[in-house]
């Protein structure tokens, strides 16, 4: 339980320091942005709406800690003002409108390369200088070593328009809309593999490698050897004994490879212009959105340290020695 | 099965153990030959490094490549070296078990004591969770541990408990024959003695050989009817251990039992181990051994039998 | 394990009285010569010494403005143009040699940057513990888990444009891993005799971290600087695509964002896109490489059993390293 609540603790600072990195920045960044994000957008907004701007982005005459504390219940009741790329809806229904396709991409991709990659890690590690050991890594390293967006214009390029096996572009065909019946799920489904593709590809080496050299370790401790005098099957050693032990590292990296995967399945996004907030990203950023940027950044990290802690509830079931601690 | 077989429960005949095959192999164990009988505890002596735990390792078939024995290890008349996986998994815990130096790493520290004690049954009696779950149950009482505890995790015993765990699984099928490797090393002196203790009573009660390593002079003589004296992988003495208590014939089992305190008796200067370590030609304690014995500057001499069931490595020409 | 030598124990190097530490030096040569007996070490070295060469070399190869418009659109690898233009009209062998030069400068610019900044980070928290320990190892935490990408973008998109901006911008998201792992090291080395020793001698706290922790970490430091200059390079493309870096600037980023722009994907212009990206690629995997090399080195077990060649080199290592160890100790035992 304390574990649990101190990882809580720091989650709710983590998230206190992004809101507080929000609020600082275009008030102390110097050409002043916000002044030329008004001068393209002012013409089309209603007072009301350029009072909210104002007051989020600090251009009232407010005294600063007035401006601070107002900031910090905007955010948490999720007014974070309106979208000007998407004039006039208000970010929170944006990105509410969004995230879910973000959800979908980043999650099966990052299952998918966590299995894949750890079932890889656990095998290479067993077999010492076979064929998946000598040979998937240096592989896996070197598509580890591309950007994911570029990967991900290489597999739109061969798969999509040379071959056609899969569509180009968004989560699903037009004219379909989001429902419940299987033809819309296995269209997304045909949507999601190429995007999914990529982030699995850039990112199951590291899983592997980890899994593999953490292996390696608990390979040589005496529980190990001890399981192998027990007369126990192959099987069971490799996984009750070594992989249980092994893949405690690999659950408390989740984390930080988490906001990592996101971040390329944004990129990714917008190769392929799937529908997620990655994509609106791109929209955000060339319309210099700021309120837009500044509610995915917020929202992403809501996110990542949400999916932490549930983390932290797993990891809480998989090692008994943190319950006491 | 082989019950009925008479002969020695183990015997080791010429083990060698190298490690590394590519020129610069290095010899973990060189030449080793003993035997144990039904009942006898057969203890192995020397100081850290010396092999026992290679030699004891290598029976088990627990060495890895680069490791390669070589010689004949031999159960109950069966060659252990030549078994195939499935024999070998089948062969080890229920013909012989063995109990590591330290408890707290040979437990698995994220399953249970019941999950650990229950794999035994499991795999080598097929039994189901359930009965498999009560028989481990019935272990812990046998060496004095609440059954309750079945469900603690290893960290949550006391190193004492958890050594007694490791004993309760080693006994779990009745082996023939349990190696212990330095099993109280970890332990308080008080603790060492209650454990002791427990296995000398599981031994009379289920009647297994035990191999025992230990570099605690005292504590194996005490302990053990035969002993054999290890150093730089090869056996220098091989004799009764009341025998060799009473009169040690090569100058390294000397030093070695200059080197512990008695655990009775009056009190005695401790000599200590000097620090001529091996080199790769010659035994390297030949540099400091009391006796003049200039052939020891090349190779740790063969056994000789100098007396009824005493070994002792030295030339034909040494004194006495 | 060794017969030869039956008290190798891998005890903590005994502190010499002037507490210097146990011959950091040899360490450190010890380890560019396993370096260079290294396959791996070795084709990293190699692909980026090539890489250097073609950015040093651009303006002899690809002379004048790499942006300049002089051919029709979108054409195909031909004689004139070995990697094809751009939608348009940009030789795209020139647009590549010269981004390299932005590339690698930003690259390596980052992780010198970022894992100074993390070796500052990292060596405080670990020696003077306590307060400071707990507060930068939170602030190294936060900035691990807030997700790289969006804090990037807002970033960026609040600075004024520019190559300083992206690499101000890349070190601030880039330096907290290494922080960290390289706070774990010294941590550990904090805790060694010669240290104790150095700090009741009355030594100075930068003179003890900068001269007897830091040499001993040497090869988590290069490690770490690798992973450094791989994030650099990568996460200075992914800015660049997003359209948040200084578009007028040749690199490897904006080539794939004009590639992008400019539908390369959409005509079937792969050669707009592919050269660009498999530079990254080449640069980033020989850096992982290189990386992969010291960890081996310095991490015996992670080592694959291969056959004679590289067991020479390696068995030599693993004897000084022995022999370090067992020199101090028998000095002390005979003394004791």
């Amino acid at each position: 339980m304390r574990y649990l609540l101190r990882n809580l603790g720091f989650y709710l600072l983590a998230f206190w320091a992004s809101i507080t990195l929000n609020f600082l920045l275009p008030r102390l960044m110097p050409g002043d942005p916000v002044s030329r994000m008004f001068a393209r957008s002012q013409s089309r907004m209603q007072p009301e709406q350029i009072e909210q701007i104002r007051r989020l982005f600090g251009l009232d005459d407010r005294p600063m800690w007035r401006q601070y504390i107002d900031y910090i219940g905007d955010v948490c009741t999720g007014n974070m003002g309106i979208s000007l790329s998407r004039f006039p809806t208000p970010v929170s229904e944006v990105i509410a409108s969004q995230i879910g396709w973000t959800l979908l991409l980043g999650g099966t991709a990052l299952v998918i390369a966590v299995v894949i990659g750890n079932l890889l890690g656990i095998l290479a590690a067993w077999r010492r200088g076979g064929v998946l050991d000598s040979v998937f890594p240096p592989l896996l390293v070197f598509a580890g070593s591309f950007p994911y967006f570029w990967l991900a214009m290489g597999a739109l390029y061969l798969f999509g328009m040379v071959l056609g096996w899969f569509p180009l572009r968004h989560a699903f065909d037009v004219g379909l809309s989001p429902e419940l019946s299987w033809k819309f799920i296995s269209n997304a489904s045909s949507h999601l593999v190429l995007p999914a593709l990529t982030i699995v590809l850039v990112s199951v080496g590291g899983w592997m490698l980890g899994m593999r050299n953490t292996m390696i370790a608990t390979a040589a401790e005496d529980y190990i050897t001890m399981a192998e005098a027990k007369g126990l099957s192959t099987g069971r050693i490799m996984f009750r004994y070594a992989a249980r032990n092994a893949m405690l590292p690999s659950v408390t990296n989740f984390g930080m490879a988490l906001g990592f995967v996101v971040g390329g399945a944004l990129l990714t996004e917008v190769v392929f212009a799937y529908p997620g907030v990655g994509f609106q990203l791109l929209a955000a950023v060339q319309g210099l959105d700021y309120p837009l940027m500044q509610g995915i950044f917020l929202t992403i990290t809501a996110a990542v340290l949400v999916a932490n802690f549930l983390v932290d509830l797993v990891y809480v079931r998989l090692d008994p020695r943190v319950r006491v601690r | 099965m082989t019950s009925s077989f008479d002969g020695p429960v183990l015997d080791v005949r010429n083990l060698r153990v190298a490690y590394g095959g590519d020129g610069r192999s290095v010899l973990g164990a060189d030449d080793v030959s003993f035997s144990i009988g039904p009942g006898e505890v057969f203890g192995l002596a020397g100081e850290s490094g010396c092999g026992k735990s290679t030699v004891a390792n290598a029976i088990m078939r627990l060495l890895k490549p680069p490791a390669v024995i070589t010689g004949s290890v031999s159960f109950k008349g069966r060659d252990v070296l030549a078994m195939d996986p499935r024999e070998l998994r089948a062969f080890r815990w229920r013909e012989i078990a063995m109990v590591f130096q330290s408890a707290m790493n040979s437990l698995n520290p994220v399953l249970t004591v019941g999950e650990q004690i229950g794999d035994i049954f499991t795999t080598h009696e097929k039994l189901k969770k359930r009965h498999a779950r009560a028989r481990s149950g019935e272990l812990l009482e046998l060496v004095g541990i609440d059954p309750a505890r079945l469900k603690s995790y290893p960290h949550q015993l006391s190193g004492g408990m958890r050594q007694r765990v490791v004993i309760a699984m080693a006994v779990a099928l009745k082996p023939s024959l349990l190696i212990m490797d330095e099993p109280t090393t970890a332990l308080d002196v008080v603790v060492q003695q209650e454990i002791m203790a427990q296995i000398g009573d599981l031994r009379r009660e289920l009647g297994f050989s035990v191999l025992f390593i230990t570099h605690d002079m005292s504590l194996m003589i005490e302990l053990s009817h035969r002993m054999g004296v290890m150093y730089g992988g090869r056996l220098v003495e091989l004799a009764p251990a009341k025998a060799l208590f009473a009169e040690p014939l090569h100058p390294y089992t000397q030093a070695l039992m200059g080197a512990f305190p008695p655990l009775t008796g009056p009190r005695v200067h401790l000599s200590g181990l000097s620090d001529a370590p091996r080199t790769a030609g010659g035994c390297g304690f030949h540099a400091v051994c009391p006796d003049d014995r200039s052939d020891c500057s090349h190779h740790i001499p063969d056994l000789r039998e100098v007396a009824e069931g005493r070994f002792v490595a030295r030339t034909a020409g040494g004194p006495r | 394990m060794s017969v030869l030598d039956p008290r190798a124990t891998p005890a903590a190097p005994a502190a010499p009285p002037d507490g210097t530490p146990p011959a950091p030096r040899r360490g450190r040569t010890g380890l560019f010569r396993a370096l260079l007996a290294n396959r791996k070490a070795l084709f990293g070295a190699a692909v980026l010494v090539v890489f250097a060469l073609l950015a040093a070399l651009a303006p002899v190869i690809a002379p004048g403005d790499p942006s300049k418009i002089n051919s029709t659109g979108a054409s195909e690898p031909s004689a004139a143009h070995p990697f094809g233009t751009t939608a348009k009209g940009q030789d795209v062998l020139a647009l590549t040699l010269w981004g390299a030069r932005s590339s690698l400068l930003v690259g390596f610019s980052v992780g010198l940057a970022a894992t100074a900044l993390a070796v500052l980070v990292g060596m405080a928290a670990a020696y003077f513990g306590r307060i400071t320990d707990d507060l930068l190892s939170l602030i190294t935490n936060v900035f691990l888990l807030v997700p790289g990408v969006p804090l990037l973008v807002i970033l960026a998109a609040f600075m004024p444009p520019g190559t300083t901006t992206v690499i101000l911008v890349l070190v601030i998201t880039g330096w907290a891993g290494s922080a960290r792992v390289l706070r774990a090291q010294a941590k550990s080395i904090r805790g060694k005799d010669f240290v104790a020793a150095a700090v009741v001698s009355g030594e100075r706290p930068l003179r003890i971290m900068f001269r007897e922790i830091l040499p001993n970490m040497a090869s988590v430091v290069m490690t770490t600087l690798l992973g450094c200059v791989i994030f650099g390079i990568g996460a200075q493309a992914g800015l660049e695509f997003l359209g948040l870096g200084d578009a007028s600037v040749v690199s490897w980023g904006t080539n794939l964002y004009w590639a992008g722009n400019d539908g390369a994907l959409m005509t079937g212009a792969w050669w707009v896109f592919v050269p660009s990206g498999l530079c990254i690629a080449l640069v980033a995997f020989a850096l992982a490489m290189a990386n992969y090399a010291v960890d081996e080195i310095t991490n015996p077990r992670l080592r694959a059993r291969r056959t004679k060649a590289p067991a020479v080199t390696e068995a030599r290592a693993v004897t000084e390293v022995r022999a370090a160890a067992t020199e101090a100790p028998a000095v002390n035992r005979k003394e004791s």
